[in-house]
């Protein structure tokens, strides 16, 4: 373990450390309900993850793992730079496998592998309000909080029904923890959204520019918003993966040519790499084009 | 001389703060689950370790604390290692004791701002023995069989009371020797 000199463990103060525990933990207490907190400046701009760096930051140690993913993949900049972030200022080991992974910080996606009791998950969060495009007041949308008056947010749900026939929200789609507070998600797609009910894993939010972060602990019921007669459903692209030709993974297109040219992939870079190790092929893997 | 000043924090401010916030973390969102922290203080009596772990974790100068008569010995060594602002029990962030106090003697927040609620930590005599219950909610997947000796007769009664104030209500942290339990207002405990 060799870390930057210079730096506290994990690059923050231990007073700002103990300030994020202390939320954390009320957080924790208090499934889906959002604690204000003093959010740091952090070396990466406001909508690159500060949130989620500085929850990671004061829940890592050095026997962690650290996995970052951002939109599914370990190999974008965002995944890459946080990794490295971590690996010189606290000096944990890093991984690219979501079972070797101790703590998973992730932007817009959850892993496919269901994730276990002893695992973390720390989401990026740009909106922690789901009442704030209907109500631009925070001390409004509070005490719509407190009251747990959500009636506007059915009438969202109700007027995207009569416009489109259905619920038009594919991310960030809200949902109601442990049946009391409503909470984002954060921009995770709606196919992500039954991933969070009674999770085995701890699942920690931070919002870094809108200084609140939340919680739900493993096991928490987890609701997408729906009504009975226009039940929350999950889509993804009608595709097989082009790579492993997985059928029930979430993909991402792929333009490839300008010729129309399209290609479907797992978003899940290590999930689609796990598949194909174990020997599972798609349309337009290589081993296939040699083969034919 | 030797005063309870003298006596040393964490050896490691840093990572025993962490490994001792990781265990209040896995106790609160596993209610009942039992972690081992502090072992190596030497906090002065009557501090357990994973009291004084959890207070040199989490209690610093921006919290308050209040502490029940029977810990007071202990004040002077925690002024000087945390620094928290005293408050009387009603208003405290934090409140030490060693007997689980009245619902009406500390703060259990309001409904806009439920996070301001006071967190008991209690020394209690054993976990893992004694009184059983039957935890349930947020965090267990099953009903879950907590034992506990230290806690009060009527303790059931005043969670359940505790329970009805949801989103508000404290949240406590449960101490013995070295190991700790902890049980967030989110959880329903039955007797048994």
């Amino acid at each position: 373990m060799s870390t930057m000199e210079g730096y506290n463990f994990a690059y923050l103060d231990e007073q700002t450390k103990r300030m994020i525990r202390r939320a954390l933990l009320k957080a924790v207490a208090i499934p889906g309900h959002q604690i204000p907190f003093g959010s740091r400046e952090m070396p990466l701009p406001y909508g690159w993850g500060t949130g989620g760096i500085q929850v990671t930051a004061a829940v890592l140690g050095p026997q962690d793992v650290l996995k970052v993913i951002d939109q599914g993949a370990d190999d974008t900049t965002n995944a890459v730079s946080i990794r490295r972030f971590f690996a010189r200022t606290a000096g944990v080991a890093t991984t690219t496998d979501t079972e070797a992974a101790s703590v998973i910080q992730t932007r817009h996606r959850i892993p496919e592998k269901p994730l276990r009791e002893d695992q973390i998950i720390v989401y990026q969060v740009p909106q922690p309000e789901p009442l704030s495009r209907l109500e631009p007041s925070r001390a409004e949308t509070r005490r719509m909080h407190a009251l747990a008056e959500y009636g506007l947010m059915h009438v969202k749900l109700y007027e995207d029904i009569t416009r489109f026939g259905h619920v038009a929200i594919s991310y960030d789609y809200p949902v109601m923890v442990n049946g009391r507070h409503l909470m984002a998600p954060s921009p995770i797609p709606a196919f992500d959204n039954p991933k969070m009910h009674h999770m085995a894993a701890l699942q920690l939010f931070g919002a870094g520019r809108e200084k609140r972060l939340y919680a739900i602990p493993p096991y928490t019921s987890v609701v997408s918003l729906d009504f009975d007669d226009h039940p929350f459903r999950t889509t993804r692209a009608p595709h097989a993966c082009g790579l492993c030709g997985a059928t029930d993974s979430y993909l991402d297109e792929v333009v490839t040519d300008d010729q129309g040219g399209r290609l479907y992939v797992c978003s899940d870079t290590d999930h689609c790499e796990t598949r194909r190790e174990a020997g599972h092929t798609g349309s337009e893997s290589p081993l296939q084009e040699a083969a034919q | 001389m030797t005063t309870a000043t003298d006596l040393p924090g964490f050896a490691d401010p840093v990572l025993d703060a962490q490994a001792a916030f990781r265990a209040v973390l896995a106790a609160l969102s596993s209610p009942g689950s039992i972690h081992t922290v502090g072992t190596g203080l030497t906090p002065p009596a009557p501090l357990a370790t994973a009291t004084a772990a959890v207070l040199l974790a989490l209690v610093d100068g921006e919290t308050s604390l209040a502490i029940a008569t029977a810990l007071q010995p202990a004040t002077a060594w925690l002024a000087f290692h945390c620094g928290p602002a005293t408050a009387p029990m009603t208003d405290a962030g934090f409140v030490l004791a060693d007997a689980l106090p009245d619902l009406t003697a500390v703060d259990t927040g309001s409904d806009e701002v439920p996070e301001r609620a006071a967190t008991v930590i209690l020394q209690v005599a054993t976990l893992g023995s004694g009184d059983r219950f039957t935890l349930a909610g947020p965090g267990l997947q099953h009903p879950t069989q907590f034992a506990v000796d230290g806690l009060p007769a009527d303790f059931a009664a005043r969670w359940a009371a505790n329970r009805a104030l949801y989103p508000r209500g404290i949240d406590l942290i449960l101490c013995a020797g070295s190991r700790l339990a902890a049980l967030p207002r989110s959880v329903t405990v039955r007797e048994g």
